[in-house]
């Protein structure tokens, strides 16, 4: 996230520049397009892997941002289901690191679901899906009383749109840190 | 229920009152021609029911053309009614005190028509009447008198509305009803959802809820239209709030342990179902409103949830994925006898047992789309109503002939539709804004007991 914006100053930037070294108004620059497939809003891509970047600042050990910037805080799930895929599992074995490191902190893991599905039975689903998360945690040694869950289903979605790539994105169990991280 | 029913072909003179209307309402009789006319075979989902011509002349006094426009209003949206043009209205002065001119009328193709004064009381009030006469048989099918103040015109027109469907389906009305919902409002990932309420014709809509909780499953007690049941996720909780439209009262059902969703009332008030989620199992339980005991219906580590009572609370219908896919059951009201009734494939979830007892309304997943449709209590004769991209969440009028569901397009907003039983008058509902979720009221009031059947010189045979 923080890496698309540092981009998209940037693109700005050569945007001014070039209007200012431009001698006719009518050669103002076409639209700026991005060939990264970076930005937010583009539906495409999404972080399955800790984002790193020295442009983004060192979030502080053990606090909230670093949970979320460099570990990642949401885990992806197949349609209708709340099997942990395979690759999701590094990325929880390093959540349960980083709160083992940090036994202060609680969490409340947020099931979320896509939009095709009704409202109640995405609730139940999404439950299934922070039940999952949490007892995985669980056995990778987080104490049971610092975890909440909830369920959104539906109702929170992060990605816009009807297709494909933003119910697989929507299709979720985030992990929200709720007290005692480093602020 | 037979949708397949015979009936005149012939248009125009010696048509009978209440041509297709009796017919489509289900009731025994055939047309009575005055001569023999041809007969065919009409579907009625394939949209060829003519919808009986009705005049609805504009009521004498205050607020008098506001009230025929509601009514005029009411009657086309049922899709029995095709309320003529006023311009094409030739009697004009039209009084409670006369009878129509009946050639006129027919002239005009009205097979009824329906005048009314609206006269003020020494109380402050206004009386209200009205009469409906048969064109073609010339005799007086009702009459009757509200009374009530000035400002409660739309209630009148809503209860005149009723009296008139009533009379010529033979079917209890469902205009004199409101709609509490889920008003929706902001971006796809930004969404303000609160809880609503508007007149079933999409006036008068009143947000209850500030904006800061996600509203889900409204629900009204069906003995009591002030009573509501709904959900308020929150950041951290999840709520059941029993409010009553009145007073304001606004009390939590209790706390539990455990995420709580899927509110209904039992018929009788007296109780609520709903489902807990613990450890990630969702079952389906029921608390006792007075006693406050909560009872556990289901134990099975399936998805068991969207309880809904049978009119007579013996019963409810739930959906649970515990045989893999979401299906619908049927339970006793204390958790036993559980067996599941769908049939088909796809998914079936969010079930809604109709008012008359007969049917339960469902939604579908299959071929990627989604559908509402009706089934009988034990599974069998599922029909599909409506069918698109996305909808969800039957809830039916409180005559069990229109079913109220939210339908969403692709990539776009949520608003509000209804569905006849034959599927074949789906319309978006009076309310046009952006809204999910629709529970749809009892009648707010009993209706009037005397309709004046049979008892002027010229009233119609019964």
């Amino acid at each position: 996230m923080i890496k698309s914006r540092v981009l998209r100053l940037a693109l700005v930037g050569v945007a001014v520049s070039a209007m200012a070294a431009c001698a006719r108004p009518a050669e103002a620059p076409g639209p700026i397009t991005d060939n990264g497939g970076t930005q937010p809003g583009n539906n495409t891509t999404y972080p399955d892997r800790p984002v790193t970047g020295g442009e983004m600042g060192a979030a502080r050990p053990g606090s909230a941002e670093e949970f979320a910037n460099t570990i990642g805080d949401r885990v992806y799930f197949d349609l209708d289901s709340y099997s942990i895929r395979p690759e999701a599992y590094p990325r929880l074995n390093q959540q349960a690191a980083w709160l083992r490191q940090y036994p202060a902190v609680t969490i409340r893991i947020e099931g979320n679901a896509d939009e095709r599905g009704t409202a109640e039975y995405n609730l139940a689903l999404g439950a299934r899906r922070a039940e999952a998360v949490r007892a995985y945690l669980v056995q990778q040694g987080v104490a049971a009383s610092r975890i909440d869950t909830i369920s959104f289903g539906k109702e929170r979605p992060i990605a816009q749109g009807s297709n494909e790539e933003s119910w697989a994105r929507n299709r979720n169990a985030h992990t929200a840190i709720v007290s005692g991280a480093v602020r | 229920m037979g949708f397949k029913r015979r009936m005149q072909s012939a248009t125009g003179i010696g048509a009978t009152l209440g041509l297709g209307l009796a017919l489509a309402m289900g009731a025994p009789q055939v047309a009575l021609a005055q001569e023999p006319a041809p007969l065919q075979e009409v579907i009625v989902s394939e949209g060829v029911l003519r919808p009986l011509p009705i005049a609805v002349v504009g009521f004498t006094g205050q607020y008098g053309n506001d009230i025929s426009g509601v009514i005029r209003g009411n009657l086309r949206r049922s899709g029995f009614f095709d309320p003529l043009n006023p311009a094409s209205f030739i009697e004009t002065g039209l009084s409670l005190a006369n009878q129509p001119t009946f050639p006129q009328w027919t002239s005009i193709g009205a097979e009824v028509v329906l005048y009314g004064s609206v006269t003020p009381r020494p109380d402050g009030r206004n009386d209200v009447g009205f009469r409906l006469y048969d064109t073609y048989r010339e005799c007086q099918l009702v009459s009757y008198q509200f009374t009530a103040t000035p400002e409660q015109w739309r209630r009148i027109a809503h209860k005149i509305s009723d009296v008139v469907y009533q009379r010529m389906t033979g079917e209890s009305g469902f205009f004199d009803t409101r709609v509490i919902y889920v008003a929706e409002s902001g971006t796809q990932l930004n969404r303000l959802s609160r809880l609503a309420i508007v007149d079933q014709d999409g006036y008068n809509p009143v947000f209850l809820t500030q904006g800061d909780e996600v509203i889900m499953s409204p629900r009204f007690s069906t003995s009591n239209p002030d009573e509501v049941t709904y959900v308020a996720l929150g950041q951290d909780y999840s709520r059941i709030y029993l409010k009553n439209l009145s007073t304001g009262r606004t009390e939590s059902l209790g706390e539990f342990d455990g995420q709580v969703l899927a509110p209904r009332y039992s018929n009788d008030g007296s109780k609520v179902a709903f489902s807990i989620i613990r450890g990630g199992n969702t079952d389906v339980y029921t608390m006792d409103l007075r006693s406050r005991e909560l009872r556990r219906l289901t134990s099975d580590p399936g998805i068991d949830t969207s309880p809904s009572f049978s009119p007579d609370n013996r019963r409810l219908v739930f959906t649970s994925d515990r045989s893999g896919s979401a299906r619908l059951y049927v339970m006793n009201a204390d958790g036993s006898g559980q067996r599941p009734i769908s049939r088909g494939g796809g998914s079936y979830t969010a079930p809604s047992w109709s008012p008359r007892g007969d049917l339960i309304a469902f939604t579908k997943q299959q071929g990627g789309q989604f559908h509402i449709g009706v089934m009988g209590t034990d599974g069998t004769g599922e029909r599909i109503l409506s069918s698109s991209y996305f909808e969800e969440g039957p809830s039916w009028a409180p005559n069990g002939r229109y079913i109220m569901f939210a339908r969403q397009t692709r990539g776009g907003d949520t608003r509000l539709w209804t569905v006849d039983l034959s599927g074949r008058v789906i319309a978006q509902a009076g309310y046009d804004g952006r809204g999910s979720s629709p529970a749809w009221s009892p009648l707010l009031d009993a209706p009037p007991a005397n309709l004046g059947y049979g008892q002027a010189p010229d009233s119609c045979p019964s």
